[in-house]
C-alpha cells in the first residue's frame, strides 16, 4: 500500500537544493516558494497519477493511470523524473532511487516551472492553493457518494469528465456576462412581471405629456419584440459546463460535482496552453544553470545523455522539450544579434540575414518578456520562423486513407506552422460553443462545433452526445461537418439521427438566423 | 486515502463486474515482455471516457526528422496526435523487451481470463507447524507484556473495588492484572494437485492438433503451478491400447492405428489409484482427443469414466480438438449421457485462437 506521506529531504539535498536555488536567483528567475519532497518510485507513481495530487476525488482512471505508470515501471520501460505541481507554494517531488546528480538537474528544471507558473500570464487566474482545493473536492465528492451511493456518483462524474473539454478557456479573462447566482431566487421571480421601463420624472397632472402613452406603448412592444428575437443565450457560448451548470436540471450534488470538474478543467488548462513553452523554458534552464554551475568532468556524460533523453524527438511526435527549448534559444539569439524589426524583415539577402548582428543584445530581456505574456499558440504564431523549420528539419504529415498510414505530406513552411498552429488552437480541442438552448422552442439544446478542416471522430461524438442529454434531459443536437457536408447530429434520449444539411440556407433556418444574427451584430 | 481503491474500482471494471456501460471503452495498449525465446505481450487496458474529438479524416500534424515528402511516418493507432499532446517525457512510447517470469505469466492469464483462485479440498500433507502469535497469557516475559489488556484489567479491578478516582485516575496494576502476549502453533498445510494429461495420438491427430494440445497444457500446468506448490504432472498417450509415458514422449510420439478411449482411462484410475490418493489430492485430469473413438467402446469408456474418475477427481476435462478427419462424435455423446455432472467440462477447440477461450472453460469455475 502506497504510503502518501512524502518525505523530506535529506540534508544532503537540502543543502543541494539551497545551491541550486541560488543558481536560479541569479539567473533573474523569479519562482514561488518551492518546496521538495523525497518519494519512492511507487509513491511517485500513485502521485502522478492523480495529476500530482496526493489528494483527489477518489475515481476510477486515476487507478488506471497508475496501473499504467507502475507496470511501465515495474517492466523498465518508463520512469519518471520529477513533478511539478502549479501552486503557491510550488510542490515538486524528487525520485528517491534517482542520483544526486540527477536530482540537481531536475531541481533546476523545477524552478524552471515554478517561474514560469508564477509569472506567465496564462496562470494568473489559476488557484494557487490548488492542493487544499483537490482535497477539499475529494471531501465534497465523498461526501456525496456517501449520500447518494458511489456507482451513482461516479456514474455521474464520468458523464461530466466527457464534456470536461468543453470550456471557454479564455473565459478567465473576459467578463463575457454578468454572473448568474444559482441560488438567487429572487431575481428568477422578478422576471416574470414586465420591466419597468424609463419614464421621465413627472408630476401627477403632466404625466401623459412629458411621458405620453403611446410612447410608452411603443416603447414597450419594441423591447418585447427585442426580447422575443434575442436568441438564449444572447451569443453563442463556449463554456459548455457552465451554461449546464446553469440551465440544466441537477440536483444539488450533481451541480457540485459539475463545478468541481469545471473548477479542475480551468485548473489544467493553462497547462495544456503552454506545454511547449513550459517545458522549453523549464529545459532552457535547467540547461543553462547545468552547463554554467552544475556539471563537472565527472558527470559531463551524465548530463549529456539525460539531456539528449529528454529532448529526444519521433516523427510522428514534435517533442514539446525539443521545440521549447529551441525556439527561447532561437529567440535569444535573434534579439542578442538585433534580428528583429522592420529593416531585419525588410531585407531578402540570406547571407546578410545570417550575418546581421547589431550587437543589441537583448536576447535575455526579450525571453523573459516572451515567458510572460505569450501561450504555445501565440508563441509559434510570433516566433515560428522559415530559417527555424528549415534548421530543425521540421515538416507536415498527414493521413493517407490509401495506404493507411500517416506521411510526410509537405516541408513548405507557411504548411507546416498552419499545421502546428491548427493542433495548438483550443489545445487540439474542437471548438464546440451553444447556439440555442432551447432550440425550435422546445427546450432543445443546439451545439455547434466551428469547422476547421477536420472532422470529429463519429462513434465518439454521438457517444458524447447521450453523456449530454443524460444531464440536459431534453433532446440534443450538434451541427458539425461530416464527409464534407454539414450535418446535424441529434439524440433524444433513445435513438441517433444524422441529418444531412444542404448548404441551402432555406432548409436549415436555424443556421441561417444565426448567420443573420451574425452580420447584425 | 490511497490509489488502491481507485486501481481496484479500474480492475473491476475492466473484467466487467461493475459499470458495465464503461465496456465498451476499453482499448488494450502492449507491452511486450520476453520469456525465453518467446515474445509475450503484456497487455495495458485503457478506458477512455468519450469526448468530442478529431476523427482520423484531415489530421495531421507536425513532426521532425529526415524523410522525403510521401515517406510514411506511422500508422494510426501508434498514437501521431500532432503537436498539442506530444509525447510527456524521456522514454515514452519506446517498446522495449522484458524479462517475465512463469509466475508472472501465471498472474497474467489469470487476470486476463479472469480465473478463479482454486479453492483446496481434503486434508493435504502437512509439512510445518509455525508459531503465531495470537493469545493472552497471565504469565510471561516482560517483553512480552500486553500493555492495553493489563490496563483494563487493573481498571476494571479498581473500579469494582472502589478505590478508582475520578479525580486522580491513577491505575495500579498488581500481578494478577497483567496479561502476556503468547503464541499457538498453527499447522501450516500444503495442498497438492496431480495433474494428469490423456492425449489421443491415432491416425487422426496431426502435427497441427498436437501443438494445439502442447500450447494449452503449457498453459494450464503454468496456471495450476500457480495455485497449488507441490505440482505433480502425469501424461498419458493412447491409441487402442494406452501408457503412461514422460513429456518428450507425450508431446513428440506420433502413433497410428484406432482409438480406445476406455483404455486412457483405465491407465488413469490405476495411476490415480496406485499415486494419488483422492483424498490427499487434488486431481486434475486434461483429456485431449479429436473425438472419434472406437464404435463400441464408447459404452465402457463412460461407464469407467462414471465409476472410477468423475467421483474422485476435482475437475475432469475433457478438450476436443477439432481434426480433418476425426468424426468429433465424442463430445456429443458425453454431452448426452453426462449432462449434470459438475466435474465435467467439455470444450472444443477449433484453431489455436480457440486454447485461450478454453482455458477460461476449463478453470473457470475454480475447483
Amino acid at each position: 500500500m502506497p504510503n502518501l506521506t512524502p518525505g523530506q529531504l535529506t540534508p544532503e539535498l537540502a543543502a543541494m537544493q539551497v545551491e541550486v536555488e541560488a543558481y536560479a536567483r541569479d539567473c533573474g528567475l523569479d519562482f514561488f516558494p518551492t518546496i521538495f519532497e523525497l518519494v519512492d518510485a511507487d509513491q511517485l507513481n500513485a502521485i502522478a497519477a492523480r495529476g500530482g495530487f496526493p489528494t483527489r476525488y477518489p475515481h476510477w482512471r486515476f487507478g488506471m493511470e497508475y496501473e499504467q505508470l507502475s507496470k511501465g515501471y515495474q517492466y523498465g520501460l518508463q520512469k519518471i523524473y520529477e513533478m511539478v505541481i502549479n501552486n503557491n507554494p510550488c510542490y515538486a517531488y524528487l525520485m528517491r532511487s534517482n542520483a544526486p546528480f540527477d536530482q540537481k538537474l531536475v531541481m533546476a528544471h523545477v524552478y524552471g516551472h515554478s517561474d514560469f507558473f508564477k509569472n506567465n500570464l496564462w496562470f494568473a487566474h489559476t488557484h494557487r492553493k490548488m492542493m487544499d482545493e483537490m482535497a477539499n473536492h475529494g471531501t465534497r465528492v465523498r461526501r456525496s457518494m456517501d449520500r447518494v451511493g458511489v456507482e451513482k456518483v461516479e456514474d455521474f462524474i464520468d458523464t461530466c469528465l466527457s464534456l470536461e473539454d468543453l470550456i471557454d478557456i479564455h473565459r478567465p479573462f473576459i467578463q463575457r456576462h454578468r454572473q448568474v447566482d444559482r441560488q438567487d431566487f429572487a431575481r428568477s421571480s422578478s422576471r416574470e412581471s414586465p420591466p419597468e421601463l424609463a419614464r421621465f420624472r413627472a408630476k401627477q397632472y403632466m404625466q401623459p405629456y412629458i411621458n405620453p402613452p403611446e410612447v410608452l406603448r411603443a416603447k414597450a412592444e419594441q423591447v418585447s419584440r427585442e426580447q422575443s428575437t434575442l436568441t438564449f443565450p444572447e451569443h453563442p457560448e463556449r463554456d459548455v459546463m457552465q451554461f449546464l451548470l446553469e440551465h440544466a436540471p441537477l440536483e444539488d450534488w450533481q451541480a457540485d460535482a459539475l463545478t468541481i470538474l469545471r473548477d479542475e478543467a480551468y485548473y489544467f488548462a493553462p497547462q495544456a496552453q503552454t506545454k511547449i513553452m513550459n517545458e522549453g523554458w523549464a529545459s532552457y534552464w535547467h540547461s543553462t544553470i547545468m552547463i554554467q554551475w552544475g556539471v563537472t568532468a565527472a558527470n559531463v556524460v551524465n548530463y549529456c545523455d539525460h539531456h539528449s533523453g529528454t529532448l529526444a524527438s519521433s516523427p510522428t511526435q514534435l517533442n514539446p522539450y525539443k521545440v521549447g527549448i529551441e525556439l527561447f534559444r532561437h529567440i535569444e539569439d535573434r534579439w542578442n544579434r538585433g534580428a528583429f524589426g522592420p529593416e531585419y524583415d525588410r531585407c531578402d539577402d540570406f547571407k546578410k540575414r545570417q550575418e546581421w548582428n547589431t550587437r543589441a543584445g537583448l536576447g535575455r530581456e526579450k525571453i523573459f518578456e516572451v515567458r510572460r505574456i505569450h501561450n504555445d499558440l501565440t508563441f509559434i504564431d510570433e516566433f515560428l520562423t522559415l530559417d527555424f523549420v528549415r534548421e530543425h528539419k521540421l515538416f507536415r504529415f498527414g493521413y493517407n486513407p490509401g495506404t493507411e498510414a500517416y506521411e510526410i505530406e509537405s516541408r513548405e513552411f507557411p504548411k507546416i506552422k498552419q499545421q502546428l498552429l491548427q493542433s495548438l488552437t483550443n489545445r487540439g480541442q474542437p471548438t464546440i460553443a451553444v447556439l440555442d438552448g432551447n432550440y425550435r422552442n422546445r427546450g432543445e439544446l443546439y451545439l455547434q462545433h466551428t469547422y476547421m478542416g477536420v472532422e470529429l471522430q463519429l462513434d465518439y461524438a454521438n457517444d458524447t452526445l447521450e453523456n449530454l442529454q443524460q444531464l440536459w434531459k431534453r433532446p440534443v443536437h450538434l451541427a458539425t461537418v461530416l464527409q464534407g457536408k454539414q450535418t446535424v447530429l441529434s439524440y433524444d434520449g433513445s435513438e441517433h439521427q444524422l441529418e444531412t444539411v444542404e448548404p441551402d440556407p432555406e432548409t436549415d433556418k436555424y443556421i441561417s438566423k444565426d448567420k443573420d444574427g451574425e452580420a447584425a451584430a | 486515502m490511497n490509489i488502491q481503491r481507485d486501481r481496484r474500482r479500474f480492475k473491476e471494471i475492466v473484467r466487467g463486474r461493475i459499470r458495465e456501460n464503461l465496456r465498451k471503452y476499453i482499448t488494450y495498449g502492449e507491452m511486450i515482455g520476453r520469456r525465453g525465446g518467446d515474445l509475450v505481450s503484456i497487455p495495458v487496458p485503457q478506458l477512455e471516457v468519450p469526448r468530442f474529438r478529431f476523427g482520423k479524416n484531415g489530421s495531421g500534424g507536425v513532426g521532425q526528422g529526415d524523410g522525403q515528402e510521401g515517406d510514411t511516418v506511422g500508422k494510426p493507432g501508434e498514437g501521431p496526435t500532432g503537436a498539442g499532446s506530444a509525447g510527456s517525457g524521456p522514454g515514452d512510447g519506446h517498446l522495449m523487451e522484458v524479462e517475465v517470469s512463469l509466475d508472472e505469466l501465471a498472474q497474467m492469464l489469470g487476470d486476463e481470463l479472469e480465473l478463479p483462485r482454486i479453492e483446496p479440498k481434503g486434508t493435504a500433507n502437512i509439512i510445518a507447524e509455525k508459531s503465531k502469535y495470537n493469545s493472552i497469557r497471565q504469565t510471561g516475559p516482560e517483553s512480552l507484556r500486553h500493555f492495553k489488556r493489563s490496563y483494563l484489567r487493573a481498571l476494571r479491578r479498581q473500579i469494582s473495588t472502589g478505590t478508582y478516582q475520578p479525580g486522580d485516575p491513577c491505575v495500579v496494576p498488581i500481578k494478577a492484572d497483567l496479561r502476556y502476549r503468547s503464541w499457538n502453533e498453527v499447522p501450516q498445510p500444503q495442498v497438492n494437485a496431480a495433474v494428469i494429461y490423456m492425449m489421443d495420438v491415432s491416425g487422426s491427430m496431426t502435427d497441427i492438433q498436437k501443438d494445439i494440445v502442447r500450447t494449452e497444457a503449457f498453459w494450464l500446468d503454468t496456471w495450476l503451478a500457480s495455485q497449488y506448490q507441490g505440482i505433480e504432472t502425469r501424461y498419458i498417450i493412447h491409441d487402442a491400447v494406452a501408457k503412461e509415458v514422460d513429456q518428450q514422449t507425450f508431446y513428440h510420439t506420433r502413433e497410428s492405428g484406432g482409438t480406445r478411449i476406455s483404455s486412457a482411462y483405465q491407465v488413469c484410475a490405476d495411476l490415480i489409484d496406485k499415486s494419488f490418493p483422492p483424498q490427499d489430492w487434488n486431481i486434475y485430469c486434461f483429456q485431449f482427443s479429436d473425438g472419434d473413438n472406437w464404435g463400441d467402446d464408447n459404452r465402457k469408456a463412460f461407464e469407467m469414466l462414471q465409476e472410477n474418475l468423475l467421483s474422485i477427481v476435482n475437475l475432469f476435462c475433457y478438450g476436443q480438438v477439432e481434426s480433418p478427419y476425426g468424426s468429433g462424435d465424442y463430445i456429443d455423446a458425453l454431452r448426452k449421457k453426462f449432462n449434470d455432472q459438475e466435474s465435467l467440462v467439455l470444450s472444443e477447440i477449433q484453431d489455436k485462437e480457440g486454447i485461450c477461450q478454453s482455458i477460461k472453460e476449463f478453470l473457470g469455475k475454480g475447483w
